[in-house]
């Protein structure tokens, strides 16, 4: 039975666990969909906060009451599920034992039964009869195994009153009365039998013939005097079948029992038989003890867990009175089973009703359950609850730090307009204070003055640059800076940077070199003063922190450098243009976007059309950067240390400004420095292709042509030597030289200059070598000078020297011969003037004057021209001044004169607007 | 014997030219000027200046009238004049007269009228100046010319 129960209880539970799981489900829908709700709303109320906090506060507050209510109809489902079980239990369990106790009784019944059958077969029907009491007692003791239920078993026999004598005789004792044994049923068993009074006249008699020993005492007794025996012989011989008394208590025992009977026939009568048939076919009547109170019991010892329910056992024939046949009467009202019981007599009815010992547990299970449910739910509400006011909290900060940014930003812009506004209006009275300054150093001045005014004057420059630069710098931060797009030359910028840095580069001893691929177009459209401006920039930050060695400038395209990257990072470190070592300068641009394959995909193939993507580079043998301040080398106003702007000047801005320059055009700035042997800074910018195909400018491209035309025409095809042992040098001495139309031979050293000069194929018109070259062995420069004079070709010699000091002294100790020196850093307008200067003056001069006129010339020539002027002198000199250059002059010193020259002669060919307007302007009228 | 006359008539015209420019009296407008003369009008710069020396007489007269004849100046032709003057002092490349005619209008413009007589003298003197050097220098160019003749018939012909 135990594991009946519990297998109930687990199945129970597995029921609740499924439900729960269901209901689990349920709610994590429901919350789930309530968090969905309320990221909704919660967006739609983002800006109204009140209204949210109170609907968050209902929504709480509605929550948690209804999972209050929940959790109450978990307790009283859990616990109703809890009573029905045990109800379940209960009724199964009384069921069982009502069965069993039916079936045994039914057992015994029917022993009964066999035994009427028995005394019909060997009683009545032999004669003599084959049992008597000794026989029947035997009998039945020995048999009492199979009717374990039955104390005792007799059997009465039919008399009639006209049968009573001969019976009374023939039995040896008379019939006695019943109903006054009953009333003293204590009396002793031995004077019960001579205590009996004889049995009264009667029409028929039921007297007991044979008893087992048990009931021994009930020989000679006559059933039907007794009322429950009467009632019981005359329904048991009507019906033809068991019945049962009420129950009573036995003689002797006095224990609660029922007695059966059966009707025992002289004929075996149908089963539909009438009840009349059945009277008169009686012989007897056979009944049976039950002892009910020992066969429960037995029968509760049978089953197990018999102490966990109380078990009464009712005869409820008479429906208000029931009686009690087993059990303690224990009023208790709290569960009760009844199972009905049926011993086969239908006129009696009985019934089991089965309580269970203990009250009810508590139920644990659904307290608990229901508990554990509020308390997650209770946890849940106050994690909502603190979610929504940290939310709250942390919308308040955002809010609070946005008005914060707000202001901030404000305030940025507010400083960046202030800066703006303030650098502008310092610098138009500073550029008053350098104009008297630079007015009043021309005045007559003592030597002390004038250091006081150049001191003065040299503050004010550094100020306005200072500003220009904080102007800058403000104008990007407020994104006011715009870039130019306009047609420039390259190299002519190159040019003009090398020449601002030359003076200073001079000083230091610094050699300075720009070398610009011959890939690059010679004219970009961009913005030539924001370019010029990042060059100036790196340069004046190399310069500064450069002592000795070289300062190296090289433009390349992109797609160039792409190619040659194996190659370069090749090249050993010594072949530089000093000879000190340098950071190398590929490992600058690695990083950017442009070299990797991913952000390649958009940058180079465009380019071969009309946009050029130029690397420009800045290679110095400084002092490098501190590997420490590197990462902020690109942060406005932070320097490497406080001493550096003690020591170097500056302001720290400029690199950011260069950094943000070249962002604008839409490039990249890197830069890798190795502390004690120099930086290399190189970024990119993407210009427009202007050579090929603009034709907007093209007046100012013909003008541009001309003047490097100039440049180049007059030494177009002749022939130069370059005399430099170091690759680097040479390609930038190349590259200057070729740039005046100049065919360039590198040789490495002077013996092989020899050769090639003395080659009589080549004719070489001029030979460049380098200082360093020539000063080294005095004896073969004086054998090249020798050979040289020897050749006489005309052939020019100029040394390349890096400072004007150090090639004069050196010329000196040379001796008889000293050539030309051109000093560094190379320009090709100042080469241009220095071989004009070596190759004749007679031959430059007309030259130099003709060349400008020549295009102003072909500008002019033939063109008919009105100058109006009432200064006679001016109109003479204008007047002259065009003739020369071609024009066909006509003066008028008046406008009068002009206007009637006009209309005698041009109105033909002027349009009409054109000449009223002349006369608006003169103030005259026509006339005529 | 010529040929070290002429050397030295150039060397001279040279090294007044160099006193004239250093000392601001001319700028390079003069040179300019001098560049324009060539074999078509070989007297351009004598020609132009002689025209110059005559305007700048009419206009020096006009302006000493103008500040003395009347009490009350008028001071608005005075400057139209300085205007021409200055114009054409420029054309020449006559820098200290143009410097002081730029005086003069400045103080004409303010109606200083004292200014305007000490600018005037100071016209006066820079032009006598200015008109003795270039006197000299043409001497001299004429010299030289003469003392080149035979190298330049044509030029001495027209000359004559």
């Amino acid at each position: 039975m135990n594991w009946f129960i519990n297998g109930g209880i687990l199945e129970t539970k597995a029921g609740m666990l499924g439900d729960g799981g269901k209901m689990w489900l349920k709610c994590l829908e429901k919350v789930s969909g309530n968090s969905c709700k309320i990221h909704h709303l919660y967006y739609q109320y983002i800006g109204s906060m009140r209204i949210r906090k109170t609907w968050w506060r209902k929504l709480l507050v509605a929550w948690i009451v209804g999972w209050i209510a929940v959790s109450v109809w978990i307790f009283w489902y859990m616990s109703s599920q809890a009573f029905e079980k045990r109800k379940e239990t209960l009724a199964s369990m009384c069921d069982e034992r009502a069965r069993m106790l039916q079936d045994q009784f039914n057992v015994s019944m029917n022993h009964v039964q066999a035994m009427s059958i028995l005394i019909s077969t060997f009683h009545h029907g032999k004669n003599p009869s084959a049992i008597d009491q000794r026989t029947f007692a035997r009998y039945t003791e020995r048999t009492a195994f199979e009717r374990p239920l039955t104390s005792g078993v007799a059997y009465a026999v039919r008399v009639l009153h006209s049968e009573r004598e001969q019976f009374e005789n023939q039995q040896g004792w008379t019939i006695k009365r019943m109903d006054t044994f009953e009333q003293s049923p204590v009396q002793k068993d031995d004077s019960v039998a001579e205590a009996l009074e004889p049995s009264p006249i009667q029409e028929e008699y039921a007297p007991v013939i044979f008893a087992q020993d048990t009931v021994a005492h009930v020989v000679s007794l006559d059933m039907l005097s007794g009322t429950e025996d009467r009632q019981n012989v005359l329904r048991a011989r009507e019906s033809g079948k068991g019945v049962l008394t009420a129950p009573f208590r036995l003689l002797k025992t006095n224990r609660l029992g029922v007695i059966l009977t059966f009707a025992v026939y002289k004929t075996d009568l149908p089963s539909n038989a009438m009840p009349s048939e059945r009277i008169q076919a009686t012989d007897g009547y056979i009944g049976g003890i039950f002892d009910i109170e020992s066969l429960v019991e037995k029968l509760l010892q049978q089953l197990a867990s018999k102490q966990t329910i109380l078990v009464n056992v009712y005869d409820i024939t008479n429906q208000s009175h029931p009686i009690s046949m087993y059990g303690s009467n224990v009023s208790d009202d709290g569960l009760e089973h009844v199972s009905a019981l049926n011993f086969g007599d239908p006129f009696r009815k009985h019934e089991m009703r089965c309580r269970f010992k203990q009250k009810p547990p508590w139920p644990w299970l659904a307290i608990t359950t229901s508990i554990g449910i509020l308390v997650i739910v209770l946890l849940i509400g106050y994690i909502f609850h603190a979610t929504i006011n940290r939310i709250a909290k942390v919308e308040d900060d955002c809010h609070k730090m946005e008005e914060l940014k707000k202001r901030a930003e404000a305030a940025d812009v507010a400083k960046s307009q202030f800066l703006a506004t303030v650098s502008h209006e310092i610098r138009t009275p500073m550029n008053g204070v350098l104009g008297m300054l630079q007015m009043l150093m021309d005045t007559e001045l003592d030597a002390t003055q004038q250091d006081y005014v150049r001191t003065a004057q040299d503050s004010g420059k550094a100020l306005v640059s200072l500003i220009n630069e904080v102007l800058d710098q403000a104008k990007i931060e407020s994104g006011k800076i715009e870039l130019e797009a306009m047609q420039f030359d390259l190299r002519a910028i190159m040019d003009e940077v090398l020449a601002l840095f030359s003076g200073k580069a001079h000083e230091k001893g610094v050699e300075l070199a720009v070398y610009v691929s011959d890939g690059v177009p010679e004219m970009v459209i961009g913005d030539p003063g924001r370019f010029r401006q990042i060059i100036t920039n790196l340069m004046g930050n190399s310069i500064k922190f450069t002592k000795k060695g070289h300062i190296f400038l090289t433009v390349h395209l992109v797609e160039e450098v792409m190619d040659s990257i194996d190659v370069e990072t090749e090249s050993s470190s010594r072949n530089t243009l000093s000879g000190l070592p340098v950071a190398d300068g590929s490992r600058s641009w690695v990083g950017f976007k442009i070299f990797n394959p991913e952000g390649s995909s958009h940058t180079p193939s465009p380019s071969s059309s009309d946009l050029v993507n130029l690397i420009v580079s800045v290679e110095d043998t400084g002092e490098g950067i501190p590997l420490e301040a590197q990462p902020r080398v690109f942060t406005p106003f932070m320097q490497v240390d406080p001493s550096i702007s003690r020591k170097y000047g500056g302001t720290g801005i400029g690199l950011s400004i260069s950094k943000c320059l070249v962002g604008l055009m839409n490039g990249e700035i890197g830069f890798v420095s190795i502390p004690d042997i120099g930086s290399t800074f190189t970024f990119t910018a993407v210009f427009s292709n202007g050579c090929c195909n603009s034709n907007d400018s093209k007046p100012q491209k013909q003008r541009l042509k001309n003047q490097s035309n100039t440049m180049a025409s007059r030494f177009q095809g002749m022939t130069a030597l370059v005399v430099d042992p170091k690759p680097v040098r040479a390609k930038v001495a190349r590259y200057q030289i070729q740039r005046l139309g100049i065919h360039v031979e590198l040789v490495l050293d002077l013996n092989q200059g020899l050769s090639s000069i003395s080659n009589e194929n080549k004719a070489v018109n001029m030979v460049f070598v380098e200082q360093e070259v020539w000063d080294r062995d005095s004896s073969i420069s004086a054998l090249f000078i020798c050979k040289l004079q020897k050749i006489d070709s005309g052939t020019k010699l100029f040394l390349l020297g890096n400072s004007l000091s150090s090639s004069r002294t050196n010329t000196a100790t040379s001796g008889f011969y000293t050539p030309s020196v051109i000093t560094k850093p190379l320009k090709a307008s100042m080469l241009s003037a220095s071989l004009q200067r070596a190759m004749g003056g007679n031959k430059g001069n007309p030259c130099n004057g003709e060349h400008p006129s020549l295009s102003l010339r072909n500008l002019l020539a033939g063109r008919k021209i009105l100058i109006v002027d009432d200064n006679k002198v001016n109109l003479i000199v204008a007047a002259a001044a065009l003739k020369k250059y071609g024009a066909d002059v006509v003066c008028a010193d008046s406008g009068q004169k002009a206007i009637k020259f006009c209309l005698s002669h041009l109105t033909n060919l002027m349009h009409a607007s054109w000449i009223s307007k002349c006369l608006k302007w003169m103030g005259l009228k026509l006339q005529g | 014997m010529l040929g070290w006359g002429v050397d030295r008539l150039r060397a001279d015209m040279s090294r007044l030219l160099a006193i004239l420019f250093h000392q601001g009296v001319l700028d390079e407008q003069f040179l300019q000027l001098q560049q324009l003369q060539d074999e078509s009008s070989p007297n351009f710069v004598s020609e132009v200046v002689n025209i110059y020396f005559h305007e700048s007489e009419k206009l020096l007269r006009n302006l000493r009238g103008l500040l003395l004849d009347r009490e009350f100046s008028d001071y608005k032709k005075m400057g139209i004049h300085l205007n021409q003057f200055m114009g054409s002092s420029s054309s020449i490349g006559a820098n200290r007269v143009r410097n002081v005619c730029v005086a003069f209008r400045a103080a004409s413009e303010q109606n200083n009228r004292a200014g305007c007589l000490r600018a005037l003298e100071l016209l006066e003197h820079e032009y006598c100046y200015l008109k003795n050097k270039l006197h000299e220098l043409f001497q001299m160019e004429q010299q030289r010319v003469l003392a080149a003749g035979a190298r330049y018939p044509l030029q001495q012909q027209q000359q004559h």
